[in-house]
């Protein structure tokens, strides 16, 4: 007896608790930063394509979801020609944000990617290339690797000595 | 064999290679990078680190550098002692102070030799603070891309360019930790084997350019075991493909044949598989534009149909580039009497003529890498760099055999590469260079000599003379000419192993004949030589061997016989003969058809054109220089409408009932044909296992476990997922599933192992380090020399060549990079190839006033410029064959010359 009155006040108790359900979609969710959503690639801090076209991502997927091509720039500046995610396919595992080794690739709270037709989830660089840097504001990638591209010539990265003279035979 | 302790375990092994080397044929993982099997041991980057007991009481040991160690018998090592563990991870954390951070941007990332080693020996952590050195790179032409601060310092590239390959432009400068390997100034790499620094770099200071273009990993690349189709040489190459293009060429490793390397023109010359000249639909004349117009695949069944309901005479006209297969099929279709060799009646002879020769013997035909061990070389008339390049590579190690004498008396090991060339200095092998024209091998040569054909013919046969009696007698040389040929006969006679080297590319049949002379007289002489001759193209000798009517017969009947149809298989008549004879046999026939990959003048004549596939997309069969038979796969499926053409042709067969009966659909119906009709080709079935081979239930697959993007490559598309092609014609699949085993050596189509990514995984798939594949080298020879045969003298000897007043006599002049019909679609190759030019002796060019001549060549006049050369003799005139800005013309010739 004693305890089916217990049970039924914690019951009326909570209709004073603060609510964990909300009304989605009138209302949303509040993702956190790390939450595995949709993918993006992101740019670097000068506003340059943050991919090189590694194909680390694309080794990594599980479900080989990704496809890209690599292409080169004059300046010496990689990039991918095309870049294609089936999301159709994507289990939002974030192995490739994982693999990226210059945080291009980045997985965003953002879980709502929902079509009619399955073709339509076939993202393109077009789509998937945003204006920001993402989570991560500061790293450029060519100001730490000793290949040059436009910009930064050999010797000009971080921690870099200036090229040498190959001519000089002093010891 | 000898007995040595490795971590306690006792293992027992040949003492013949170093420690290091014996330790990776005995299958255990140690670490290293300046040691090659083909480049021997140095000693420089100090990675390959063991400890080494003096005796059975020594708990201590002390380390040592494993590759510059000799096995002695009871000898007790560690490749596992914490101590020499520690040391290489030193070592790799030295070596990678200055290594930059930018292994996503490199080419070799993924088949890197740096980070294999790097993971093995457990450096993961920088901890040097300081800066690191840099580099300027530099410009070293079409095909090799440098990136000088990935250096390590091993020194590989260096030693395989200047003391393996003998390029000269290409060093190594500054000194400590500042080496920089390169040219002195930027500009083209001279070497025709500069491809090869790409794969001998442990790292990516040299990637391949032409791959930099497209590039993909090679995780993600497509590949099948192939054979090169650009010399007669026949080296094993692997294929790449990804997204429907060819992305590179690799060197498959073959004991036998090609060894770890292959030339430029073998690696970089693939890209007209890509070309936008392709034909990848069949096309039709239309009878109102004129045009080719694309049909599709039931038109060409019903062209046939149509031909075929009128009871026709079908003449048919094979390759020299195409497979033993397609040519074949061909023949069936048309019948032997209607099929000819679509090469020029000089040329089939003397592939015939050489074929013979190697029959008949006695002198043994040694494999492309045995030629590596002949300790005296007599080359006669053939430019070997430009006509057959990967023989030049075997001949200059020729060179070293006979100096390695001094070495092996002194108790040096052979593999000590900076001992034995201490010892060697600047001595040579005798070395014998008989040319028209200078050569890449002149500055090897014991003794050379410049003059025409005819002429090198007759001092070769006064040399079969001078080392055996009974060979016909040579009148009237010159005491030069005589002291020459006394000093080549006496290098001959006092060889161990004598090699004599010819080929068809002076198209004189006596050369030929005299270098068969000198091996019989060398035989009665109790020697044992060696006879290696080279022929024109890939499948010269398979096609010879089909048959034996060649394209100016084939013009002559069609002139003289009704036929209606003319069916050409993969070839351009424009480059096999002079174009109004070409014109004539087109201009007999009321339907041409043609089975080709690429447009050409050919095409441009025909009424309806079939899609073939190139070597990427087509199976088959091709028989090299030697006579040795060697499968290619099919590197990807290109689509429904480009096939063999083989299947085209079985096909067609079939659909008209003419197979005789015979199922004629996949590649083993057709070598079970092939070898019906053709029984002393048996070899080509035991080739390699048929289709329906597996392994534990298995295809071998054609992509690696790690292939990516199969469910988005295509999505653009369909985001469906298209059901993958399946391979009837082998048991390999073009997919990732399969068997990811070490596979039979047929099948090897990627050289990749479990820890070992780079190339230098290749051990892994060698029975010893260096020597042959597991299961034996793929490739079988369809003849072998009668090593007892009593094969009589050739009597003919040439008169002496005597230049005319008013005339000179026209030889073709070979060129690695121009000379061939297909490697020139490369742009790289198109840019090293030369400008059409005459090559004139100088005193010959100083009667004419300008730098430019009229030539007067089949009738025709051409303007050249004159190009001069003090060696080339006098009262001829050169021409670059082949050239895409060239015809073809008769050869060899009289012309006139005036301007």
């Amino acid at each position: 007896m004693f305890s089916i009155l217990r049970s039924l006040w914690l019951t009326f108790l909570h209709t004073f608790h603060k609510r964990f359900t909300i009304q989605y979609p009138e209302e949303k969710a509040k993702l956190p930063a790390r939450w595995r959503g949709r993918i993006v690639l992101t740019r670097d801090p000068d506003g340059a394509e943050r991919c090189v076209a590694c194909y680390l991502c694309a080794a990594a997927c599980p479900v080989d979801c990704i496809s890209l091509q690599a292409a080169e720039d004059e300046t010496g500046r990689r990039y991918p020609e095309f870049f294609r995610i089936n999301f159709s396919r994507c289990i939002f595992c974030g192995f490739c944000e994982d693999a990226c080794p210059t945080y291009a690739i980045q997985l965003t709270p953002d879980f709502e990617l929902v079509e009619y037709d399955r073709q339509n989830l076939v993202y393109e660089k077009e789509n998937l290339l945003i204006s920001g840097p993402g989570k991560y504001h500061d790293y450029n990638f060519y100001r730490v690797a000793g290949y040059a591209v436009g910009g930064k010539g050999k010797g000009e990265a971080q921690h870099e000595d200036p090229p040498i003279d190959i001519h000089d035979l002093k010891p | 064999m000898v007995k040595i302790t490795i971590d306690g375990n006792v293992y027992e092994v040949d003492p013949k290679d170093n420690l290091l080397q014996t330790i990776l044929s005995l299958g255990l993982d140690l670490p290293y990078f300046c040691w090659h099997p083909a480049l021997g041991s140095v000693g420089s980057c100090r990675q390959c680190a063991v400890k080494k007991y003096s005796g059975e009481d020594d708990q201590k040991g002390r380390i040592v550098m494993a590759c510059m160690e000799p096995v002695v018998d009871g000898m007790r090592i560690s490749v596992n002692a914490p101590e020499v563990k520690d040391f290489r991870a030193n070592i790799i954390e030295l070596l990678m102070t200055n290594h930059p951070h930018d292994c996503p941007v490199c080419d070799e990332g993924g088949e890197c030799h740096l980070q294999d080693v790097t993971l093995m020996s457990g450096h993961n952590y920088r901890r040097f603070d300081f800066n690191k050195r840099t580099h300027n790179n530099q410009y070293l032409g079409p095909f090799i891309n440098h990136e000088m601060n990935r250096c390590i310092q091993c020194y590989r590239c260096v030693r395989f360019y200047r003391e393996y390959a003998g390029g000269r432009d290409f060093n190594v400068f500054a000194s400590r930790n500042r080496v920089f390997f390169g040219r002195y100034e930027d500009g083209v790499l001279e070497s025709e084997f500069s491809g090869n620094l790409a794969e001998v770099c442990p790292t990516g200071v040299f990637t391949d350019k032409t791959y930099k273009q497209h590039f993909t990993r090679k995780w993600d690349l497509t590949t099948a075991p192939s054979i090169c189709h650009n010399c007669s040489l026949g080296c094993n190459i692997i294929a790449g493909e990804r997204y429907g293009t060819i992305r590179r060429i690799a060197s498959r490793y073959n004991g036998k044949v090609n060894g770890y390397f292959i030339c430029d023109r073998g690696r970089f010359g693939y890209e007209y598989v890509n070309s936008d000249q392709r034909i990848r639909e069949p096309l039709r004349r239309g009878q109102a534009s004129g045009r080719l117009e694309p049909v599709d695949r039931e038109t060409v069944f019903n062209y046939f149909k149509k031909i075929f309901d009128k009871k026709p005479r079908l003449l048919g006209i094979g390759s020299p580039k195409a497979s033993l297969e397609s040519n074949h099929a061909l023949q069936m279709l048309v019948g032997k009497e209607n099929f000819f060799a679509g090469v020029s009646a000089v040329e089939h002879q003397l592939t015939l003529k050489a074929i013979q020769i190697l029959k008949e013997g006695p002198a043994k035909v040694p494999s492309l890498r045995e030629t590596e061990k002949a300790d005296t070389v007599l080359i006669l008339g053939e430019d070997v760099t430009n006509t057959a390049p990967m023989l030049t590579l075997s001949l200059r190690q020729a060179s070293r055999q006979k100096p390695m004498e001094l070495p092996i008396k002194m108790n040096v090991p052979t593999w000590h590469e900076m001992a034995v060339l201490e010892l060697m200095q600047d001595e040579r092998s005798p070395f014998f260079v008989l040319t028209p024209t200078e050569t890449k091998l002149d500055d090897i040569a014991t003794a050379v000599y410049r003059n025409a054909p005819d002429n090198i013919a007759r001092l070769a046969h006064a040399v079969a003379h001078y080392i055996d009696s009974a060979a016909p007698e040579v009148k009237n040389l010159t005491e030069e000419e005589t002291e020459l040929v006394k000093q080549i006969a006496e290098n001959l006679l006092s060889a161990k192993q004598p090699l004599i080297v010819s080929g068809t590319s002076c198209l004189n049949e006596s050369l030929l004949e005299a270098a068969a002379n000198i091996t019989r007289a060398l035989k009665k002489r109790q020697k044992s030589p060696w006879i290696f001759l080279t022929v024109p193209e890939a499948n010269s000798v398979g096609l010879a061997l089909l048959d034996e009517k060649n394209l100016n017969q084939a013009i002559e009947k069609a002139l003289s016989d009704t036929y209606e149809t003319l069916i050409i298989l993969e070839n351009d008549l424009y480059r096999r003969i002079e174009e109004d004879k070409a014109n004539k046999l087109f201009d007999a026939f009321k339907h041409v058809i043609v089975l080709h990959y690429l447009h050409n003048s050919t095409t441009d004549k025909a009424n309806l054109v079939v899609p073939v596939g190139p070597f990427t997309e087509s199976d088959g069969t091709l028989v090299n220089n030697e006579g040795r038979a060697q499968r290619f796969y099919q590197v990807f499926y290109p689509g429904d409408s480009v096939k063999e053409s083989w299947r085209w042709l079985g096909q067609i067969m079939t659909e008209h009932g003419s197979n005789a009966g015979r199922a004629l659909s996949k590649l083993d119906d057709f070598i079970e044909a092939l070898v019906q009709d053709f029984p002393e080709l048996k070899a080509v079935k035991e080739l390699a296992p048929d289709a329906d081979f597996r392994i534990a239930g298995q295809k071998i697959p054609r992509q690696s476990h790690r292939y990516s993007g199969r469910t988005s490559m295509n999505a653009n598309v369909n985001v469906s997922e298209p059901k993958p092609p399946e391979d009837e014609d082998s048991p390999m699949s073009f997919t990732m599933e399969g068997y990811q085993g070490v596979p039979p050596s047929p099948f090897i189509s990627r050289f990749w192992y479990p820890g070992w990514n780079s190339v230098q995984a290749v051990n892994k798939f060698q029975i010893e380090v260096g020597g042959a594949l597991r299961g034996g080298d793929p490739g079988l020879r369809v003849f072998e020399p009668q090593a007892d045969s009593d094969a009589p003298y050739y009597t003919r000897i040439p008169e002496p060549f005597k230049p005319q007043k008013d005339q000179w006599f026209a030889i073709p002049v070979f060129h690695i990079f121009g000379s061939d019909e297909l490697s020139i679609y490369t742009p790289g190759v198109a840019e090293l190839a030369p400008k059409p030019y005459l090559l004139l002796n100088q005193k010959d060019a100083e009667s004419f006033k300008g730098e430019k001549v009229n030539v007067l060549l089949d009738g025709k006049q051409i303007e050249l410029p004159v190009k001069t050369s003090s060696s080339f003799p006098s009262g001829m005139v050169g021409i670059p064959i082949g050239l895409p800005e060239m015809k073809i013309f008769k050869f060899p010739n009289w012309v006139k010359i005036s301007g």
